[in-house]
């Protein structure tokens, strides 16, 4: 199964030159030029994550010392520095926390308008991901959602979410 | 020791344009702005032994051919000049550093038009946010505010409408400032029929992208004393940061305001209630409410019924972003020194027609990166010091 939030007509945003070039000073650059989307890069800690992915399965760091989940990957654990994680499968289920319908492309690989989420998921951790499968006005805050993978040029993929679960 | 009505702010400036555009950039237009802050204050280059700049304090002195004994660059957006207000204040008032200048100086628009190069390079090794966010076509940086502004209006039912308000109200101040980018009144339903940009943002609920530049002068307390200008004093500093991704914030409907705001406001022994003027950067009109409540204006979730009815607007009870703000008047990038600028003309009483009577204690709060870093400076007149 693979849902992309948008295809490659993407050039054309609904608002004219004023929206895109009088507002929303920029000081974090974004992939704006790219034809397809930007690809994340494989970091060491990560690459379990990664791999994963290539079965699309979701996994999600725990540190062996607190118990507690650990997102974005790392080496230490952000509550108490413990450096034993480990690695756990996730559910790929849970709540949209909050939301955003981008009414104007970030890249030219995504077709506006698309949903940009804060996904909390079931084991306590928040993702950003997109939201697809369903029209994006219908997506809300609090809605249950579970992954869903787009592939990745190199086998990896990456996980969206889409409605129910 | 506290930093209260240890240094004061004796010379500022800034440059804008209603087009716009200025029509120099870089080094040079930083240059300018000194200059100006500097005849403001009364005093010359060769006072100067302590320097602030949000990316190469070194470059700057070099170009300038001083050598400052006091030398701040800590970098961190559009809240980078209120932290740089507060570490110099500290250093005069630890006797590091008598007279100490920043300068903020960015040309988006022109550097646009102009083919200049504003390509930006990555850094090297590990970057969390290429690996977990970029690939999400959020835009920035309004996508992560949009996504604020939505779990807001979740929890606590703030409305469309009620975000409006702020960009009517800002609006109202630009009115009376004839260097704001926009002036022409607008309405709640102009801002909800402007187009959407990241919802539930629309294009009027955003700040602008204009070439602009300030400068201050900072020095003792005893020195300002003898100087042109009524002092500006410091009568509090505080800043706290909690994240740098969006996705890394611990609840999106409270900032590390919160903390900066209550630490600044506690050094000066002040209270909301004792705020004359409230400049708050407004990025976003999600990012303004966000401040009034987490500065104590109001309590939490309650910051769209507050705005509501001009409260903030003029002859409001709240002057709030009284130059116009960010969303009218001027927006580089890193809006922070125009809200320090705007406070001291406010505290000297030269701000002309959208002067606040009788203001004594002013509130310059910066935000910076995407909600992340937070920097509040209380800042008062003779009268509120004594």
């Amino acid at each position: 199964m693979s849902e992309r939030p948008g295809g490659r007509e993407s050039e054309r945003g609904p608002s004219g030159p004023a929206g895109g070039q009088e507002r929303g000073a920029t000081s974090v650059p974004g992939p704006a030029t790219e034809a397809t989307r930007f690809e994340p890069p494989i970091s060491a800690v990560a690459a379990p994550f990664w791999d994963a992915t290539r079965e699309r399965r979701l996994l999600v760091q725990w540190c062996n010392a607190c118990q507690r989940p650990v997102w974005y990957p790392r080496e230490v654990c952000p509550a108490c520095l413990g450096s034993t994680l480990e690695w756990r499968e996730s559910q790929g289920r849970g709540v949209v926390y909050a939301c955003t319908v981008e009414h104007k492309a970030q890249t030219r690989a995504l077709e506006a308008p698309y949903v940009v989420a804060l996904v909390d998921l079931d084991e306590g951790v928040r993702l950003l991901s997109n939201v697809v499968g369903c029209p994006p006005e219908r997506v809300g805050v609090g809605d249950r959602v579970h992954v869903t993978w787009e592939p990745l040029s190199d086998g990896r993929n990456l996980p969206l979410f889409a409605p129910g679960g | 020791m506290s930093l209260r009505g240890q240094a004061a702010i004796v010379g500022v400036a800034d440059a804008v344009s209603p087009t716009g555009e200025l029509d120099s950039h870089g080094r040079a237009l930083e240059a300018r702005v000194i200059r100006e802050a500097l005849e403001d204050a009364g005093l010359t280059l060769a006072d100067v032994d302590g320097v602030c700049h949000a990316q190469s304090s070194v470059a700057l002195a070099e170009y300038l051919g001083i050598h400052p004994r006091f030398t701040e660059a800590t970098s961190t957006g559009g809240s980078s000049y209120e932290i740089h207000v507060e570490h110099a204040a500290a250093a005069i008032a630890a006797g590091l550093c008598e007279v100490v200048i920043g300068v903020y100086a960015s040309t988006p628009r022109s550097d646009r038009r102009h083919g200049r190069s504003r390509a930006f390079q990555r850094p090297p090794g590990p970057d969390p946010m290429a690996e977990w966010e970029l690939p999400y076509g959020m835009r920035m940086p309004m996508g992560p505010y949009a996504l604020a502004a939505s779990r807001h209006m979740a929890e606590f039912g703030t409305t469309s409408e009620q975000l409006a308000e702020i960009a009517v109200s800002t609006r109202a101040w630009a009115a009376l400032n004839p260097r704001a980018r926009y002036r022409d009144r607008i309405t709640v339903d102009d801002v909800l029929a402007s187009p959407m940009q990241s919802s539930p943002l629309h294009l009027l609920d955003c700040c602008l992208v204009t070439d602009g530049a300030g400068a201050f002068v900072l020095t003792s307390a005893e020195r300002a004393r003898d100087l042109a200008r009524p002092p500006v004093y410091v009568l509090g500093a505080g800043t706290c940061h909690d994240h740098g991704m969006i996705s890394q914030m611990p609840d999106l409907t409270v900032t590390p305001g919160v903390v900066s705001g209550a630490s600044a406001f506690g050094q000066a022994g002040i209270k909301p209630s004792d705020v004359d003027v409230l400049m708050a950067y407004d990025s976003f009109t999600i990012t303004a409410l966000l401040h009034l409540e987490d500065l104590g204006f109001c309590a939490k979730g309650e910051g769209g019924a507050f705005v509501e009815d001009g409260r903030t607007a003029p002859g409001g009870l709240l002057p709030m972003n009284t130059n116009g703000g960010g969303l009218s008047y001027t927006h580089p990038g890193q809006y922070g020194m125009f809200l320090i600028v705007e406070a001291a003309r406010q505290l000297r009483g030269e701000a002309g027609p959208r002067q606040v009577r009788s203001a004594e204690i002013a509130v310059a709060h910066g935000s910076g990166m995407v909600l992340s870093v937070m920097s509040t400076l209380v800042l008062g007149t003779e009268g509120a010091l004594s």
